[in-house]
């Protein structure tokens, strides 16, 4: 069943901004609305098209009125974020997660219409320490349950989502997990990250890292839109990269920080504003996660198009990232010392 | 990489130029290999892996095992203490299966889990196949700093089932020392004595996968940090399962620390196969408990067996 009016939540924010846009090129949908507290960059907004913006607050009850009045029958709720709007955004991003979700799965529900609910989850619902298994499938569950921020906020919007599942069994629902996004054009914590001269580290750890091309992401989700596919699913890029690994590839050097130091130097990055860097995002640094997308495969049938690899190494090109060790030094270095070497022969 | 360069995701000439230089370090037809003296085709080696060390230019499993780094850094400190230091023997390498999963299950002893390196050291050089062994090991580990990361970079993981069948799945050897800190952690009173071998989590992974299994038994590992004392207090403190007291640690302290040399013996049994109990043998507890005695009695004869042959505790 192709959807006739879809809403898509976060539409100012890359990926729901993107995904309108590839809504409003499409013609089998008739109309296209986006809603968010705050009016999209002007690029995106032309990129947008057809697609209207509803400025509007997923928190507000006037929600179900927007819900009701255009017909509404397809819900991407792609705005449930990691990345605080701001130093002090995370009361604020944790209040547009979990009540900002609770608001609109309520305006769903009172909503005969809606047929549909696509919701951008995250693999952070699975937790991350020494005692989880290597790699998650999607009935497993996290060791602890995360205690504080982005994961928290993520595992009680999906809660809210399986009782919305219940009460409402005629809509389809389908949860996406997604691990970390990347690529040239996307903006979050990550990118941000990796882009830093000198990359700091956990002192004696080293996190398997799985990331998702931005484009796959929206790939993905429109996929969930158009098709019915209900269902929860891990979403990454195959393969994995060690964190040591990706900053040698962007050409950074890595600075390995003593665990006790850690939140120190996490704080004046913060208050540098390079990156914000919350407790889970830094014990995601310790760990690292890694999800099986098999379901993703041969349920969903997606195959992301960037490995982890190719999606890192696009990011880094497109961001025009000058390595601090020029590889064609270091050849010119090997070649140096073999021609050194053959002449003692 | 300027800005405005496109760099393809999959240049094929690039990666024919990286397959090439990757070629470079494969001693070249025999011609030149006896102008080239030894020395400087190992430098060659050297730098490559350096380059490839830099640039980040390697691959990594879902399990954050670092083959390149495993088998240039990891394995090669091990062989002088394999060879000369333990003087390992190996028995029945042959039934140790080329290709496939297979799961290896091993008495654990010595203080220092020494065996699982030795065992590990010992199918990556002798076995005509060179297969890694994928270690399972305690969650304690892998919370280590410094040593969680490089036990996942030499290709362990934490002893759970869902690792366990994703690896014995995909075809990879996988090893496992049920016994656990029980094992290595027993006074010297009670060597070569198998302790309880957990719930059999390993037999039922095992089943689900009908991969064989292959028991170990290894001899000499007991003898090399005999241990005759346990400071309880210590071991809390530090978070250990125990602190170990051997004749000469912490008595001569670092020096304590240097293991005896023992001769060690490693021997490979029968396979056990587990495909002919056909589909949810895994989820019939009886079979899983016999299953699991049958590999323990296995490993406990072959070590009496292997200790009334040896004459000597050093010289084998």
């Amino acid at each position: 069943m192709t959807p006739k009016v879809v809403l898509v939540t976060g539409v100012s924010r890359f990926l729901g901004g993107h995904l309108a846009a590839r809504f409003a090129a499409n013609p089998d949908v008739e109309r296209v609305l986006g809603v968010d507290t705050e009016p999209p960059p002007r690029d995106l907004l032309r990129r947008m098209g057809r697609a209207e913006f509803v400025r509007a607050d997923i928190r507000n009850p006037l929600i179900s009125k927007v819900i009701s009045t255009a017909n509404v029958d397809t819900v991407v709720h792609a705005s449930v974020t990691a990345n605080p709007p701001g130093p002090t955004g995370r009361t604020v991003m944790k209040e547009m997660n979990v009540i900002g979700t609770m608001q609109l799965l309520a305006a769903c529900q009172k909503s005969p219409k809606v047929r549909k609910l696509v919701v951008k989850s995250t693999s952070a619902v699975y937790g991350t320490s020494s005692r989880d298994p290597a790699v998650f499938t999607e009935d497993m569950g996290p060791k602890d349950l995360p205690s504080s921020g982005y994961a928290k906020d993520a595992v009680e919007v999906e809660g809210y989502v399986r009782g919305f599942g219940r009460r409402r069994p005629d809509v389809d629902v389908t949860t996406l997990r997604f691990t970390n996004f990347i690529g040239p054009r996307i903006d979050t914590v990550l990118t941000r990250y990796f882009a830093l001269p000198i990359v700091p580290t956990v002192l004696g750890y080293d996190a398997r890292v799985q990331l998702l091309h931005s484009e796959d992401a929206l790939a993905v989700l429109e996929r969930a839109t158009m098709h019915d596919l209900p269902g929860v699913f891990n979403v990454g890029g195959d393969g994995v990269l060690l964190l040591s690994q990706a900053i040698r590839r962007a050409g950074r050097l890595a600075l390995p920080v003593p665990s006790a130091a850690v939140p120190t130097v996490g704080g004046f990055f913060r208050s540098a504003r390079l990156v914000d860097f919350s407790p889970d995002q830094m014990r995601f640094l310790n760990w690292g996660r890694v999800v099986d997308t098999t379901l993703l495969k041969k349920e969903f049938g997606f195959t992301p198009r960037w490995t982890t690899q190719q999606a890192f190494d696009d990011y880094v090109s497109g961001r025009g990232l000058k390595p601090l060790i020029d590889p064609e030094t270091v050849d010119a270095a090997e070649r140096g010392i073999l021609d050194a070497a053959a002449r003692f022969r | 990489m300027a800005g405005a360069r496109v760099i393809p995701l999959h240049d094929p000439e690039r990666d024919a130029a990286r397959k090439a230089r990757h070629v470079e370090v494969v001693p070249e037809p025999e011609q030149r290999q006896s102008e080239v003296p030894d020395w400087e085709r190992r430098l060659t080696d050297l730098l490559a892996f350096a380059r490839r060390r830099i640039a980040g230019d390697y691959e990594v499993d879902e399990f954050g095992f670092d083959r390149d780094l495993t088998e240039n850094v990891l394995l090669p400190p091990l062989k002088p203490l394999y060879e000369k230091w333990f003087r390992v023997e190996t028995i029945g390498l042959n039934n140790v299966p080329m290709a496939g999963g297979a799961l290896i299950v091993a008495n654990h002893s010595g203080t220092v889990p020494l065996d699982a390196l030795m065992t590990a050291y010992g199918i990556a050089s002798e076995h005509p196949a060179h297969r890694p062994l994928r270690g399972l090991g305690a969650d304690l580990v892998f919370r280590t700093p410094l040593l969680g990361s490089l036990a996942r970079k030499g290709g362990q993981t934490l002893a759970c089932n869902a690792d366990a069948e994703r690896l014995l799945s995909s075809g990879e050897l996988v090893g496992v020392w049920p016994e656990g800190f029980k094992g290595i952690g027993k006074p010297f009173k009670d060597r070569y004595k198998l302790q309880r071998f957990g719930r059999g989590g390993f037999v039922s992974a095992a089943l689900k996968t009908g991969v064989p299994i292959i028991p170990v038994s290894i001899v000499g590992a007991e003898e090399i940090y005999p241990m005759i004392g346990d400071i309880k207090a210590l071991a809390r403190l530090f978070g250990f399962p125990y602190f170990p007291v051997t004749p000469f640690f912490p008595l001569l302290g670092p020096l304590g620390a240097i293991p005896l040399p023992s001769k060690w013996y490693i021997e490979f049994g029968e396979p056990i196969r587990t495909d002919t109990f056909g589909e949810n043998a895994a989820d019939d507890p009886m079979l899983v408990f016999n299953l699991t005695d049958q590999v323990r009695e296995t490993i406990q004869q072959t070590l009496y067996r292997l200790l009334t042959q040896r004459r000597n505790v050093f010289l084998g």
